[in-house]
């Protein structure tokens, strides 16, 4: 998996979304979104106009790379879970299965302790739908989009 | 390594801009993020010290329009150059699908341009990428300065795979975009043939 492409087809794209829409109403968040850890977003729900979810996506790989390589330095092998508490929101930030980050914002119509045992559900949800992603990943060997001429790349950079 | 949604149908690229500290790599971005229609480009993020010196990462998504149905983003990053931040690098060149090696023009600067390739390349490794087969392109910046290395040096000394090489003045803007492009383009043959 450290090689090729991460490809994601619509049934597991649709399994993130139903997992996301159900953890952002069990733990009364404001949005909650999940990223690879290069920083690519996945998948969202909730109050995602009012965010900057691009920026936000990368510099929550950046935080789980950055406390990754602190962990690692006190022999750690990462920390699992980030909590940042605000003056009016928080963010809980938890890596799923080594390879994704879950993100969930909420307020104080939430709770830290709500959100952690609602995330724990999620995950479990959600790496499974991650085998099923690797199960077709290996099934479709090399993937990439094969039909990618010339010209369509001539006519991008235009 | 590129991220493909075939449900939103979107393509997510990770550019790397990599080289000695001082090169010129933040500037790349700061131009490209001036120049660029709003609509295509996002929020330039830059984790930098009090000073403007980058810290951890600059950060610049973009977003170029369809190809065969699918939109796509370009995620630019740059690294600390400075010897010492070489964790960071290390974290920021994760999952990389391309990289432009920034190279300062200046005589003085010769010996930082070598031990950052050659540091680029032990990073890479050391993830598991190819180092000789990623795609790269080459910058040779700074070119507007009096005491600039030639041409044929700078290729000599750094351009050992013969990849595309550009001259730029990044503070003033050449040659930032032919180098964009060319890695953009590099990166999409890549993609098309399937991957590393
Ligand atoms: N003369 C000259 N200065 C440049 C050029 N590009 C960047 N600089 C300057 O070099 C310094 C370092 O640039 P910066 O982009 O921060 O370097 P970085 O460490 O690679 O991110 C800044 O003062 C820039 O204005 C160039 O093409 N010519
Ligand atoms: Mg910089």
């Amino acid at each position: 998996m450290a090689q090729g492409h991460f490809i994601l087809y619509d049934k597991e794209f649709q399994g993130f979304q139903i997992a996301l829409k159900k953890l952002l109403a069990d733990s009364y968040a404001k949005i909650v979104f999940l990223v690879d850890k290069n920083g690519s977003l996945l998948a969202s729900a909730g109050e995602t106009a009012d965010f900057d979810t691009t920026s936000l996506a990368s510099l929550a790989a950046g935080n789980i790379a950055a406390t990754g390589g602190l962990a690692s330095l006190i022999g750690e092998k990462e920390f699992s879970i980030l909590f940042h508490e605000g003056e009016r929101d928080n963010m809980h930030i938890s890596v799923v299965a080594d390879r994704l980050i879950l993100v969930v914002i909420f307020d104080r119509r939430s709770s830290v302790g709500l959100v952690r045992l609602r995330v724990r559900r999620a995950s479990t949800q959600l790496e499974r739908i991650l085998r099923d992603v690797d199960e077709k990943a290996l099934a479709d060997e090399d993937g990439g989009i094969e039909e990618l001429t010339e010209e369509d790349i001539e006519s991008l950079l235009k | 390594m590129s991220f493909i949604n075939y449900s939103s149908r979107e393509i997510n690229c990770k550019i790397v801009y990599y080289g000695p500290g001082l090169c010129g790599k933040t500037t790349n971005l700061q131009y490209i993020y001036r120049r660029m229609n709003p609509d295509s480009r996002g929020k330039m993020i830059s984790l930098a010290t009090e000073t403007e010196r980058t810290l951890f990462f600059d950060f610049l998504p973009l977003s170029l329009g369809e190809i065969r149905g699918f939109k796509t983003r370009f995620h630019l990053y740059t690294v600390p150059g400075q010897v010492f931040y070489d964790a960071s690098r290390r974290l920021i060149l994760r999952g990389v699908d391309g990289v432009v090696f920034c190279a300062d023009s200046q005589l003085t600067r010769m010996d930082s341009n070598v031990e950052s390739m050659e540091n680029l390349r032990i990073n890479l490794r050391e993830q598991g990428v190819d180092g000789d087969r990623l795609p790269l392109v080459m910058q040779y910046n700074k070119r507007d300065l009096p005491h600039a290395a030639s041409l044929s040096d700078l290729h000599a000394l750094l351009n050992y795979r013969n990849v595309p090489e550009f001259e730029a003045v990044a503070k003033s803007g050449v040659g930032v975009f032919e180098t964009l492009k060319a890695i953009i383009k590099y990166i999409l043959v890549d993609l098309k043939k399937g991957g590393r």
